[in-house]
């Protein structure tokens, strides 16, 4: 952690010695619009998991008389889809399948592409130049298509969707592992610590992994955003999550044959992927400017 | 400059082999047998071998792919298995529509987004400032599939301004320079334009704060020289930069056009790329995924040689 501390120590007006993290918290915390984004993550995230104990009608159920109420009708806060089925209940039921699908890709990439990183950056050479090219290759391909591309080849599915969004995000977490790694490389206290014959593992793990995972994870969140979107459009195009599942992609899709009918009610999906893109993106900006990590 | 052009040229190679292997593999990774769609179902084990035979799938891979290559750069990217037309001249034609509507969000987007952005790095930590900054991470935040539906409702269910489907009148498929397609081309462009505007915006905003607070400004307003004169300094100190972003840009509205084509029927490589998916028509997508990743890598490489002619400080290594 001594690098990154002393940085931020000289960065930032802070008086009294104080841990790197507890630093990081206690302005994350001063900042009003973190914290209500964070709120807004975590009350989406808490609905989703203990959605079967909030008293919701089932988010599967139909009725064929009560199709596309409108929003407000008795017992249907914000009324029914195009089977009749509650849209409140299909909407926090919803969160479950697409922040999973959402937020999980980026968690194994960034543990997966972190250890290519680290090992491209620290080992160097042959090794490096294999590991990088390769990454150089995927970048070929703007996100939103290789994600498609992947997903279209393999089929519709959850474990599909996470498969090719993982390995959409795995070569920019490399890349940017792989830089962070480089500098710290140079740096003096490396070569101490070889001199003193801790072979490389040891050096990783003791001298490496703590100076270079906070710009790397503060680069994953603000993956975040993105995966969501993406994640949700799959579902959207139809190659992602397999109805009747709620997930809010594939709500907007089907409800796209309601826009004459119902034209709001088929919009309220797509609210609930901006509402949490945007505070995705929003806590990750928060969270970059109290690690004083710049981009 | 032009020696830098052909070193630049000689690193894309490698990259252009790797596009073509990964595309390769996605028919690889596909589940099932890619011969099923078009095999007769009580065909002879005798049959499915011969069947095998003649697309070259007894072959092994290195095999198959140095004969797909090979077709390649000949131009024969295969036969659609959907409608038995070569690939090559599907994806030409929808590539052409992608190509126009990708290039109209980016008149859109790119001068309001260096309006924007440069508004905002100029008035810095003002009120002005945080509105473009606030604009700027809604237009990245927005899933742009569910905007272009709520554009939809707005401008063609409820107002009935502009029509939501097709790229001409009753959903035709060829385009025209009149206003009957035009008024096609609106609601897709501007709900493609909205990301890269805040994308935009955001790094010019960042790049104008920069360059602005440098000595050089300081040093061209004490010798008296006038605000407009000091800002194209600062605009030509800014503009390699904004270059390649901007170019990085209109590559991603290509390749991420796919979304928005299928919101509004657009008939463009994002259409012809799900109808492929659903068909399980791999040639198709193969070619038509083949064709963004290689545009979108001469894009890159034209981003580069174009930052390094107009900014000298960039190392021509």
């Amino acid at each position: 952690m001594a690098l990154a501390e002393s940085d931020t120590m000289q960065g930032a007006k802070v008086e009294k010695p104080q841990g790197y993290w507890s630093g990081v918290g206690s302005r994350v915390v001063r900042d009003p619009v973190s914290m209500i984004c964070l709120g807004v993550v975590l009350l989406l995230i808490l609905s989703a998991l203990f959605a079967p104990y909030l008293g919701l009608p089932d988010p599967y159920k139909g009725s064929m008389i009560a199709r596309l109420k409108p929003l407000g009708t008795e017992g249907h806060l914000l009324g029914t889809d195009e089977q009749g089925r509650d849209m409140l209940a299909r909407l926090i039921y919803g969160g479950r399948l697409t922040l999973f699908i959402g937020l999980m890709p980026v968690v194994f990439a960034f543990f997966i592409g972190s250890a290519l990183g680290i090992v491209a950056g620290y080992v160097g050479g042959m090794t490096n130049t294999i590991i990088m090219r390769i990454v150089d290759v995927f970048f070929a391909f703007p996100s939103v298509l290789l994600a498609i591309a992947i997903s279209g080849a393999l089929g519709a599915g959850i474990v599909n969707s996470l498969v090719s969004l993982t390995i959409v995000f795995i070569p920019p977490i490399t890349r940017v592992a792989e830089a962070v790694t480089s500098g710290v490389r140079a740096l003096d206290y490396i070569d101490a610590a070889r001199a003193t014959g801790a072979n490389a593992w040891t050096v990783i793990r003791v001298h490496v992994i703590g100076n270079v995972l906070s710009p790397i994870f503060v680069y994953a969140t603000s993956l975040t955003s993105v995966c969501m979107i993406l994640a949700a459009g799959l579902s959207f195009l139809g190659i992602g999550v397999r109805p009747p599942e709620p997930e809010w992609g594939l709500m907007l899709n089907t409800l796209r044959s309601a826009i004459y009918i119902n034209p709001w009610l088929s919009a309220l999906p797509g609210v609930m992927i901006f509402i949490t893109s945007l505070c995705l993106n929003l806590l990750s900006d928060g969270l970059r400017s109290a690690m004083n990590v710049r981009d | 400059m032009l020696s830098y052009f052909f070193r630049r040229l000689i690193l894309v190679l490698p990259v252009a082999f790797g596009v073509s292997v990964i595309c390769f593999m996605l028919v690889q990774i596909a589940p099932g047998d890619p011969l099923t769609a078009i095999m007769p179902i009580d065909a002879t084990a005798e049959e499915q071998a011969a069947m095998r035979a003649a697309y070259g799938l007894d072959k092994p891979l290195p095999v198959q792919y140095a004969i797909w290559v090979g077709n390649l750069v000949q131009g024969d990217m295969g036969k659609s298995i959907a409608t038995g037309r070569p690939v090559a001249q599907e994806v030409f034609g929808a590539v052409q529509n992608s190509l126009l509507l990708a290039a109209s969000a980016a008149v859109i987007a790119f001068p309001i987004g260096i309006f924007l952005g440069f508004l905002a790095g100029y008035f810095r930590d003002t009120l002005l400032d945080r509105a473009v900054t606030a604009l700027s991470i809604t237009g990245v935040s927005v899933p742009n599939y569910w905007l272009g539906i709520v554009l939809v409702i707005i401008f063609s269910v409820n107002l009935g301004w502009l029509p939501s489907m097709g790229a001409g009148p009753g959903g035709s498929q060829s385009w025209a320079w009149d206003w009957l397609h035009i008024r096609h081309l609106i609601l897709p462009a501007v709900t493609l334009a909205v990301v890269p505007i805040g994308i935009v915006a955001r790094t010019v905003r960042a790049l104008a704060g920069d360059i602005l607070t440098q000595d050089f400004v300081q040093a061209l307003y004490a010798k008296g020289m006038s605000r407009g004169d000091v800002l194209r300094h600062v605009a030509r100190n800014a503009a390699a930069t904004a270059l390649s972003v901007m170019g990085l840009q209109l590559g991603y509205l290509l390749g991420g056009s796919i979304l928005i084509e299928t919101v509004f029927n657009w008939p463009g490589s994002g259409f012809l790329l799900s109808n492929a998916i659903f068909q399980r028509d791999l040639p198709l997508l193969q070619g038509t995924i083949l064709i963004l990743a290689l545009f979108f890598v001469a894009m890159n490489l034209i981003v580069d040689v174009a930052q390094a002619a107009i900014d000298p400080r960039i190392k021509r290594t």
